[in-house]
């Protein structure tokens, strides 16, 4: 017995028809073939099927399809502008904040949550924004290093503007 | 703004990796991410008892759920000759389970259906009639007379006693033992933990009915030696398989042995003639798959009265669960357990090491570990700290005393390794600077004064990783020797294959930088290829810190190959004698006359265009490295700890590690292996933990019960190193994959000992709770 629903994906409305109890990674990864998003525990323990739901980090793991009707999801693959890589793709690969890329996805996506509320984070509340994502790989030291680069990336680009815009007046 | 010239990637350049564009991207192709027309998908119906007789099994409910194509049970595989299958360490693995149950979790039936929900519901369907039996968990109990006899299957096989394997020499180490001053004694146990990786284990199964083809992609870190196996156990022309390890998220040692489920779904495959997905989840990878530890361990060691080292007893029992299924090679039936004498120049000792069967899952794997390393290094650090503490020592002196000494390389231990090259000493040093050693000391005298629970932990690691030489190491028979092929197009770009597997390490970046620094090529013009066992040379895979050292060797040796023709193109597009060409980063040119040259470029151009008379066209060459010996990566970590006698946490303030692992290839990369591996280390020092009630019952089945460090807990950590180069490496690099998790749980649980000792606790097990600290500072009427 379907349910029909229709979710706003990495900007783009993607309707289907769906088991009640299909899980929203399942739904994202075997319907829309988006496998970026990972499953790493079923248990919302270890946050590699980690996306955002409005704009806020869910486990999709644990997230029924059904409950995204309606909703924007934005997944990693929904990270690029244009072809051109998120602030925070670049330091991770700058920073070297990844090693096997399981973890990856989930863990750029909680940091751009982040840094969406807090631009300017301390290491500490990076720690503990992250403590939801398990990385087996990088010790966590340069994954910290990776959302402070992009931090400072992203606070230049968004300066440039407005002084672009304060010398045209 | 200054313009940073790109690095080519020479041996040294902490270039970025290649493989993270896809990763970043949400692009890697990942077992799960593979889908293939018509794929089927299998669930695993699995015992829920430890220990118990199969009196029927009634699949006739499963059957019936629309969408069920089959299900697969022992007694179906039997008849195929499939329902056992031979194991890394020569004894046997129940596929499905066809008469007892051995652990909780075991393969009794499996069902492949159209949808992995509707398989899911079907196996949950399926009914067992069991005949519960009593289950043994404790390997002491299992050895004694009347325990339940565990494979009462196995010919011959009268109790639960699996090895008796023993290394050095015994009447030397008596000797040593009768003349010593004092001895130390520390009883302590490796408790059971698990590689979990992020990843998974998988399988798709493509077995095509027509013309006999297999292609099995897999989550392996050895595709070449699981090829083989495959052939064996399953009885398929080899040359008819195909495996195919794609983007693997993490392996740590749990992806080298050939789980039932793989079995499973490739015989389905073949039975139904269309593809098959397994995929565990968490808890199935938890409770069956490849576990690490789980050794009793008791050392003893002979001293002078001034801390001189005289001779070391050490006696092993290690619980293997239902079935052998250790990784390891053949001749070594405790691993690697014998490199046991560490750092320390022990003129005498002795390891007797058995095994016991139980009722818990098989596997033995080394969780980023060389075969047991791990284990010995544990001892022998929290040994030495043992000694330290009774003798009123110094922990880096007692050390500094007994060390090997540099001019004692080539060092013979007095179990049988041949060291390649070290410099302890100076290891220890550096790290002892960077953490202002003397100054902490002084701190924590104070501190006790007040009461207040400080400590500094000390491990000075040896580690014996990069199997083979081939003679001597083995698995199942097939040598550890490791191989590389090379490829350079008309073009001057180059693709490199190899018989090794990376889970995550860098290989396509690494491994390139190794033909750059041989050849010349930049690393952005060589494509790394692994994993494809009908697209790249023989090899027997990733793990036990062996890629650098033998796959990378095999990468040194083909590229050195290519530049001996290279060099024979050169001087016939120079037009001068061979003997007469030199050759610096890429470019050949006439012995004093640099100005003249030929880059690699023009050279591989010429070798599909312009060769000299009697000269094979192309710039192609394949090498198997089989290695002299093995390396022996080594390091100092020291860790400082504050205990609160109120609740018994423990908070690591601060951690050095310096490591020497010869030649860097790139540091960037070397650092990240590091960063990881200690991670991984303060996680079993302090939280991972598998352990079993009474019954048999796996408490460590989830994430919930086994726990991970979280980037909250993680400490920071400050890096050092010094560098000595592997004498026979190639390019002096000795591995460094796995030396932070073998060295750092010893610093940790010296760091705790440090700091309660002076009560008399000497002693307390992995993982270092709080609430195991807060009870031994309670027994002593310390705690607060």
């Amino acid at each position: 017995m379907g349910q029909s629903i229709t979710v706003t994906v990495n900007g783009e409305q993607r309707s289907a028809e769906v088991e009640p109890r299909l899980l929203l990674v399942h739904f994202l990864r075997e319907k829309l073939r988006l496998t970026g998003t990972h499953i790493g525990c079923d248990t919302t323990h270890c946050g590699a099927c980690t996306v955002l739901v409005e704009g806020t980090p869910v486990k999709s793991c644990t997230m029924l399809a059904v409950q995204a009707d309606g909703q924007q999801v934005t997944t990693v693959e929904g990270l690029l502008t244009g072809g051109a890589l998120h602030p925070i793709q670049a330091a991770f690969k700058q920073e070297h904040g990844l090693q096997c890329g399981f973890c990856t996805p989930g863990m750029m996506l909680t940091s751009v949550a982040l840094l969406q509320e807090k631009p300017d984070p301390t290491d500490d509340e990076i720690r503990w924004a992250l403590s939801g994502n398990i990385c087996r790989c990088t010790g966590y030291m340069n994954i910290v290093k990776a959302v402070k680069s992009a931090a400072a990336q992203m606070k230049a680009a968004a300066a440039v503007p407005a002084e672009t815009a304060a010398a045209r007046s | 703004m200054a313009v940073e010239t790109p690095l080519k990637g020479n041996i040294g350049d902490s270039i970025k990796r290649k493989e993270d564009d896809r990763f970043i991207r949400g692009r890697g192709n990942y077992l799960d991410d593979i889908v293939l027309p018509g794929m089927l998908h299998m669930s695993i119906h699995r015992s829920p008892f430890a220990h118990a007789r199969i009196k029927s099994i009634d699949t006739k409910a499963a059957s019936a759920v629309p969408g069920v194509i089959a299900v697969v049970t022992g007694d179906l595989l039997a008849q195929h000759k499939l329902a056992w299958m031979p194991t890394l360490s020569g004894d046997t693995q129940a596929v499905l389970a066809t008469d007892k149950v051995r652990f909780q979790g075991q393969e009794v039936a499996c069902v492949i259906a159209t949808d992995p929900y509707v398989a899911r519901d079907a196996a949950a369907l399926i009914e067992v009639d069991y005949d519960v039996l009593p289950a043994v968990v404790d390997p002491w109990k299992s050895l004694e007379p009347g325990a339940p006899l565990i494979r009462d299957e196995k010919e011959g096989q009268k109790n639960n006693h699996i090895y008796h394997w023993e290394a050095g020499d015994k009447a030397k180490t008596d000797e040593a033992f009768a003349k010593a001053d004092r001895v130390v004694k520390l009883d302590t146990f490796y408790p059971r933990c698990h590689p979990s990786p992020l990843e998974t284990c998988g399988i798709v199964a493509d077995v095509n009915s027509a013309t006999g083809h297999a292609t099995l992609y897999m989550t392996s870190q050895a595709p070449h030696a699981h090829r083989t196996l495959f052939a064996i156990v399953a009885g398929l022309p080899e040359q008819n398989i195909r495996i195919i390890s794609p983007d693997i998220g993490g392996g740590f040692g749990n992806k080298v042995p050939i789980y039932p489920g793989y079995v499973v779904a490739t015989a389905a495959s073949l039975l139904i003639g269309k593809p098959v997905k397994w995929v565990e989840d968490r808890s199935e990878n938890l409770i069956s798959t490849g576990f690490a530890r789980d050794f009793h361990m008791s050392g003893e060691m002979a001293l002078r009265n001034d801390g001189r080292m005289l001779g070391l007893r050490v006696k092993m029992l290690s619980d293997n669960g239902a079935f052998y299924a250790d990784a390891q090679p053949t001749k070594f039936r405790a691993g690697l357990f014998h490199i046991v004498t560490g750092s320390y120049d022990l003129p005498a000792a002795h390891v007797e090491t058995d095994g016991a069967y139980t009722n818990k899952a098989p596997g033995g794997v080394a969780y980023r570990c060389s075969f047991r390393v791990t284990e010995a290094s544990y001892l022998i650090e929290r040994l030495v700290e043992s000694a330290a503490l009774e003798m009123n020592m110094d922990p880096t002196e007692i050390r500094l005393k007994n060390f090997i000494q540099p001019e004692q390389f080539p060092y013979m231990s007095a179990t049988g390794f041949e060291y390649d090259s070290g410099d302890y000493p100076r290891a220890m040093q550096l790290a002892l600077d960077k953490l202002g050693y003397k100054e902490l000391r002084k701190e924590q005298a104070e501190k006790r004064k007040k009461g207040e629970l400080m400590g500094i932990g000390v491990a000075s690691f040896t580690e014996v990783v990069g199997a083979g030489p081939g003679k001597h190491y083995d698995i199942v028979g097939l040598r550890m020797f490791d191989s590389a092929e090379l490829r350079v197009h008309p073009t001057g770009k180059a693709i490199l294959k190899l018989g090794v597997k990376s889970q995550g390490q860098g290989h396509e970046t690494t491994f390139a930088q190794i033909v750059t620094e041989e050849l010349g090529i930049p690393a952005a013009d060589i494509e790394v290829q692994e994993g494809d066992t009908d697209n790249t040379p023989y090899g027997l895979g990733t793990y036990a810190s062996r890629s650098t050292p033998v796959g990378g060797a095999a990468t040194a040796m083909v590229s050195r190959k290519l530049r001996d023709k290279a060099k024979k193109i050169a001087a016939h597009l120079l037009e001068a004698s061979e003997a007469d060409i030199e050759f610096d980063h890429g470019k050949f040119f006439v012995r004093g006359s640099p100005s003249k040259s030929k880059t690699i470029q023009d050279v591989a151009f010429a070798a599909y265009t312009n060769l000299p008379d009697g000269l094979e066209a192309g710039l192609e060459g394949v090498t198997y490295y089989d290695p002299p010996n093995m390396t022996f990566p080594f390091g100092t970590y020291l860790v400082v700890v504050d205990i609160d006698r109120g609740t018994g946490q423990v908070k690591v303030r601060r951690m050095v590690a310096v490591d020497d692992c010869g030649v860097r290839i790139n540091p960037m990369v070397v650092e990240g292996q590091i960063h990881g591996g200690l991670t991984e280390g303060f996680g079993i020092a302090f939280m991972e933990l598998i352990t079993f009630d009474e019954e048999g019952n796996c408490l460590g089945s989830n994430f919930t019960d086994y726990l991970l460090p979280t980037s909250w807990e993680t400490p920071k950590f400050e890096m050092g190193e010094t560098v000595t180069p592997s004498p026979h490496h190639p390019i002096g690099a000795k591995g460094v994959g796995e030396s932070a998790t073998v060295g750092s749980p010893a610093a940790f649980v010296n760091a705790v000992i440090d700091a309660v000792g002076h009560l008399g606790i000497k002693n307390i097990d992995m993982p270092v709770t709080s609430d195991k600290v807060w009870e031994a500072l309670n027994k002593v009427g310390a705690a607060e």
